[in-house]
């Protein structure tokens, strides 16, 4: 699954790191790194990661944040 | 036919295409979508992949923790798009509305987004650039080839060039244990950016972690063995260095050349548009059907002076492309202005830096929290007895609070009290610019409004 974090926003509370920690890593004592391209046994807790992020800085595709639009008019990539 | 009627009609089934398909493009494009746009929508981008992320690119890929394959960007919305994906634009028609491919096809649009952003600016000798091991850092190939080189362990990684990109990649390298040495014609790293007093503990940072670090030094040349390998680099004070792998990191070049006799006022450096991201033409008349966004953008900014700003950062990007999507639909009084606070991160030798306003247009700079010696502060930056920027290293929590202080262009020095203030933080000191290009008017703005459709300007009387 795919997720990208607006690092201008993050505060690096680590919530995400606490929550999906094979995804999300501190760097240091606050720059965050984490995998863009999650593995899809991780999207529960990404899910929940972004949740609880305080600041929203964690987006989600939109497939992956179960909106109702979702399936809505498919991209085609090509 | 009225306006609002032709804006009704661009927004049922007019022909939106959008030239550069990467992070500005697919914000655009998906704010086109979420106000409504029902209409065609094709998105044109050189590269063959789509739209992916390139922060990460010399950061968690070149340590080697994620595939570059890994950064394509999440999609907020379906954006229901024609992608041109490898075909390069070549040329742009106003009078006719039309952007040419490089494989021949023309396509028609009723408004045109430009966000062709930048590129990596080459090793300027073309046989010495072509040596193999010479590489530079902005796509994601370049990353997948970068990081195959570290992976075989060269015996030493020369980086030309101490910006944000080349000590992201020199800290990569010595976090994978790789002998670096950086060469930075400058005094120190990041001196452009933000200015010597904090490159100062930039360069600290560098030395600490083992680089081999040469500011004021030139690399005058790059020598090849007799099988075409990069072998050796010659500087400019006579000494040289033994390296097989040698990274570019010079900055950035505009993609406007495809724009060259379109008429639009495109050059290297950059597209200028209003606030609004429309792009003036080479008269200086500002086009009604051309927007542009992201790092290609140059743009007016009431809050420093009203400078074209150009701004080589994802949050700008994100923002100009939302604003430019927004107008390309809208009627002229619904139009928002592009008045984006510039802002942007970095990390490197384990230390996050971020930045808020814009550090070189400041003359001197007071460290308000914390110490340079520990690596870890927040300084404040001021123009004319205003705060007009601020720099964290690994204190992000409290960059929103200056943020506000740039918005209300507050006094400087800062008059408030802090936590963690240090004898060292007692008196501005000069902020060390190499190259101070000052505007000439002093502050009569502030920002107001926390949403992008609130945002608002208020003229300000000028502080004695
Ligand atoms: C290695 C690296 C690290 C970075 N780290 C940070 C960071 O830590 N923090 C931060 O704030 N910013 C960072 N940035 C900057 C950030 O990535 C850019 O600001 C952002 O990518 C700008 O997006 P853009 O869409 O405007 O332009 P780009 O991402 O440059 O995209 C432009 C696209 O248009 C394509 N194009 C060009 N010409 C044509 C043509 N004629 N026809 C068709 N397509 C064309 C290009 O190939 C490209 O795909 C980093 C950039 C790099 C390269
Ligand atoms: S929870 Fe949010 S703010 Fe905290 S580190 Fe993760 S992304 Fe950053």
């Amino acid at each position: 699954m795919r997720l990208v974090v607006d690092l201008n926003r993050c505060q690096g509370y680590a919530q995400c790191a606490f929550l999906a920690p094979d995804v999300f890593t501190m760097h240091g004592d606050e720059a965050l790194m984490y995998d863009p391209l999650a593995d899809d046994t991780q999207r529960e807790n990404v899910r929940r990661a972004a949740d609880a992020c305080p600041v929203k800085a964690i987006t989600l595709d939109y497939e992956d944040q179960g909106a109702a639009d979702g399936k809505a008019g498919a991209s085609r990539v090509g | 036919m009225s306006v609002d009627g032709y804006l009704e009609t661009l927004r049922r089934e007019g022909r939106i295409v959008v030239v550069g398909a990467s992070l500005a493009g697919l914000r655009a494009a998906e704010t086109l979508r979420a106000e409504g746009f029902a209409g065609t929508l094709t998105m044109v981008g050189d590269e063959p992949h789509e739209p992916y992320d390139r922060p990460p690119l010399s950061k968690q890929v070149l340590l080697g923790k994620v595939p570059a394959d890994h950064t394509v960007l999440p999609r907020r919305r379906p954006v229901d798009a024609e992608w041109r994906l490898g075909a390069a634009a070549t040329g742009l028609d106003l009078a006719a509305k039309q952007v040419r491919l490089a494989d021949g096809d023309a396509i028609d649009y009723d408004r045109l987004l430009i966000t062709t952003g930048v590129r990596a600016r080459p090793w300027p000798r073309e046989l010495e650039a072509d040596l193999d091991g010479v590489c530079v850092l902005r796509t994601r190939d370049d990353a997948i080839r970068l990081h195959h080189r570290l992976k075989a362990g060269p015996r030493r990684v020369l980086v030309i060039g101490a910006g944000f990109t080349g000590s992201e990649i020199a800290s990569a390298c010595r976090e994978r244990g790789l002998p670096v040495t950086v060469a930075e014609r400058g005094p120190a790293p990041l001196v452009g950016a933000l200015g010597g007093v904090v490159g100062e503990v930039a360069a600290e940072l560098q030395r600490a972690h083992g680089v081999d670090l040469r500011c004021g030094v030139q690399v005058t040349g790059l020598e090849g063995d007799s099988a075409g390998r990069v072998r050796q680099a010659h500087f400019s004070d006579g000494t040289a260095v033994e390296s097989d792998v040698v990274v570019v990191a010079l900055g950035a070049t505009r993609n406007t050349e495809w724009l060259a006799d379109s008429g639009l006022g495109a050059g290297p450096r950059g597209i200028a548009c209003d606030a609004g991201c429309r792009a003036f033409d080479v008269r200086g008349i500002v086009t009604d059907d051309v927007f542009v966004a992201g790092d290609v953008a140059r743009s007016p900014h009431p809050l420093f002076g009203y400078q074209f700003l150009s701004l080589e950062h994802w949050g700008n990007a994100v923002s100009q492309a939302e604003v430019a999507a927004h107008n390309m639909i809208s009627a002229s009084a619904d139009r928002r202005p592009h008045l984006w606070m510039p802002s942007f991160w970095s990390a490197q030798f384990g230390v996050n830096i971020k930045s808020v306003g814009v550090p070189p247009m400041a003359d001197q700079i007071i460290v308000t929290q914390g110490s340079l010696a520990e690596q870890r502060f927040t300084a404040a930056y001021g123009y004319q007895g205003r705060v007009i920027a601020a720099v964290t290293f690994d204190q992000a929590k409290w960059l929103d609070f200056y943020e506000r202080q740039i918005e209300q262009a507050a006094p400087f020095p800062p008059e408030f009290t802090t936590v963690d203030r240090r004898p060292e933080g007692l008196q501005p000191v000069p902020a060390g610019f190499p190259d101070p290009s000052l505007p000439s008017h002093g502050p009569t703005v502030t920002l107001s409004g926390h949403s992008p459709t609130d945002r608002r300007v208020s003229f300000t009387p000028r502080r004695a």
